[in-house]
């Protein structure tokens, strides 16, 4: 009798790990593809049909033709900018406005919290959002892209509930010791919600990686693009990529692998930080639900 | 009532003396909110206005119709019906097949035996959400050409290759599909907390009693886990009404519009390439009030049920 019930549930245990393992294929095998086309022979991609199982030759034509390319570095640089000067500007004003948040005491503190909630319900949309952007004077600046997504709401809330569980005789012993609020901020809140701190540089910061909707609405000059822009115009709607000086003999051969480089490119900087960011997962999502 | 009005006024003082530093940090986050939260906020007054660039938004001319004109355009136009409808069939699509999935997963995740296949797994499913839209979009383009990976797959089993993206039949699917794929593992992630939470004594006490696995899922492990499931749920049904334009904009085409086409995207082309600014607005106010009246039915209900609420 028991020994069946264990062997049904070895079969059941086989079944969850086949299960399990077709699933890792779906969601590996897209970019595993990508990596195999850009690596491969962009003759014998032409010529093959069928699902690749690993690249058809060895030839890093592709890469050399991105990596080097003046579009895609540029872009890096802009992203990177976004999101450098982004996170700095993000994490400043969402840790001054949770920090007041949490000033309970203060006589307006009711009044402030209303006024930050709101924003979490109404907005502008889409087209008033777009004319006050162009109206301060951000048009065609990268800024554009930072300053009006300074603060996201929702985050702030976040980071105010996990100020809040700070005891308050801390903040008091500070300001015995002769400490301002700015002391209390930086030295006693910010040092112990790191936990929270990387939530937040990871949430904002993938935001900016990600971005390309907002420069595609305010930047003008090509030479302003972020990558994931640069991206969208050659991968989807289609143009070439600019090769500049560089003659390629047969662009549309070489198109397929270019672009399976482009996306490895553009996707390898996420993966290799990726194992780092992977444990603060889980006390995101639970700072995330805290009920405020 | 007097010294009443003089208290409050000494107090209000008071408080300004001790608490002013704070009130100067908050000076630069209420500056950003009136600028770029509250300021766009009076620029819903274009709904109602017919904007004209010489004039600016304050200057310009109020519609007819009490201003309800674009309204009224919207409505008996051949959009309203169409963007209305492919938002909610996308939202009903992804309620019914992409929200139970990270569910599944994170029962089966909780199932593995082994910790270390259990970790891996986790890490491999986590991995399409940090893919950026615009790759996954672009790689979902390539794939779907008539000699792209998705063909060279149907055609094995004897399909004839299609352009799919060019399909309307094909977009919805295609959508929510992607979406799945590149959300299911990440939205797990709450789930396997939930089930994490769950007292492993119960489960002990079952396996004496003699309760299988499924036994075990069924009475100890859902239940566990319900309250989460309901608050998500009712959460997922406040959103109904408003599809994100990122994605969309990114893979639909003319030819697939009468599928692909919501309000979101509407609003994007009518408002900012076909610059009818107060058009696009009036539409986006319609969806915003709709959305809002979700949210707060899906908040009122959620209170009640579990007395858990966003606000």
């Amino acid at each position: 009798m028991i020994d069946a019930r264990s062997k049904g549930d070895r079969l059941v245990d086989l079944i969850i790990i086949v299960v399990m393992l077709a699933l890792g294929v779906v969601m590996l095998y897209p970019m595993v593809y990508e990596l195999f086309v850009s690596f491969s022979e962009p003759a014998a991609l032409i010529r093959h049909r069928g699902l690749l199982l690993w690249p058809l030759g060895f030839d890093t034509t592709a890469y050399e033709l991105v990596i080097s390319n003046h579009q895609i570095l540029t872009g890096y640089g802009n992203t990177l900018f976004l999101v450098v000067a982004g996170l700095a500007v993000n994490m400043s004003m969402t840790c001054l406005g949770a920090y007041c948040l949490t000033r309970t005491h203060a006589y307006w503190h009711r009044y402030m919290t209303i006024f930050v909630l709101i924003t979490m319900y109404f907005s502008g949309g889409l087209i008033p959002s777009y004319l006050t952007v162009r109206g301060v004077g951000l048009y065609n600046s990268l800024w554009a892209c930072i300053i009006p997504g300074a603060i996201s709401t929702y985050n702030m809330i976040i980071l105010r509930s996990y100020f809040s569980s700070i005891p308050e005789s801390l903040v008091e012993s500070v300001f015995i010791d002769g400490g301002g609020h700015m002391t209390v901020l930086f030295k006693i809140f910010i040092p112990l919600s790191l936990p929270a701190m990387a939530v937040m540089v990871l949430y904002y910061g993938v935001g900016h990686w990600n971005s390309w909707f907002n420069a595609n609405l305010y930047l003008q000059e090509r030479s302003k693009w972020p990558l994931q822009l640069v991206l969208r115009n050659i991968l989807i709607t289609g143009s070439n990529l600019d090769l500049g000086s560089t003659v390629v003999a047969d662009y549309e051969m070489l198109e397929k692998s270019m672009k399976a480089a482009m996306v490895i490119v553009t996707t390898v900087p996420i993966l290799a930080i990726y194992p780092f960011l992977q444990k603060y997962f889980v006390g995101g999502m639970m700072i995330g639900s805290l009920k405020e | 009532m007097a010294t009443n009005k003089k208290g409050r006024g000494a107090e209000i003082r008071l408080d300004f003396q001790k608490n002013k530093v704070v009130y100067f940090m908050f000076v630069p986050v209420v500056i950003f909110f009136l600028v770029f939260h509250y300021y766009p906020m009076s620029g819903i007054i274009l709904a109602f206005k017919d904007f004209k660039p010489a004039h600016g938004i304050w200057g310009s001319a109020f519609t007819g119709m009490f201003g309800f004109e674009h309204f009224v355009t919207f409505f008996s136009g051949v959009h309203a019906q169409r963007t209305i409808t492919n938002t909610i069939l996308i939202s009903l699509y992804q309620l019914i097949f992409g929200f139970p999935m990270p569910i599944i997963l994170a029962i089966m995740l909780n199932e593995l035996r082994s910790p270390k296949f259990k970790k891996v797994m986790q890490t491999v499913t986590y991995f399409p959400h940090f893919i950026s839209t615009v790759v996954v979009c672009g790689m979902i383009t390539e794939f779907c050409l008539s000699d792209g990976l998705f063909n060279q797959i149907s055609g094995f089993f004897g399909a004839e290759p299609i352009s799919m993206l060019s399909e309307p039949g094909m977009f919805r699917t295609i959508y929510v599909a992607s979406g799945i794929w590149q959300a299911m593992g990440w939205d797990s992630i709450i789930y396997l907390a939930a089930i994490a939470g769950i007292d492993t004594q119960l489960y002990e006490a079952a396996s004496l009693d003699g309760a299988g696995r499924f036994k075990k899922i069924w009475h100890i492990t859902l239940p566990g886990i319900k309250s989460t499931v309901v608050i998500l749920l009712i959460m997922q049904i406040g959103k109904m009404m408003s599809v994100g334009s990122e994605k969309i904009l990114l893979l639909y085409n003319p030819s697939t519009y009468k599928t692909a086409d919501v309000i979101s995207t509407y609003v994007y082309r009518k408002g900012l390439l076909d610059q009818d600014y107060s058009y696009s607005t009036a539409v986006n106010l319609f969806n915003s009030v709709i959305n809002f009246a979700l949210v707060y039915f899906a908040n009122a209900v959620s209170r009640k049920l579990t007395e858990t609420s966003l606000f």
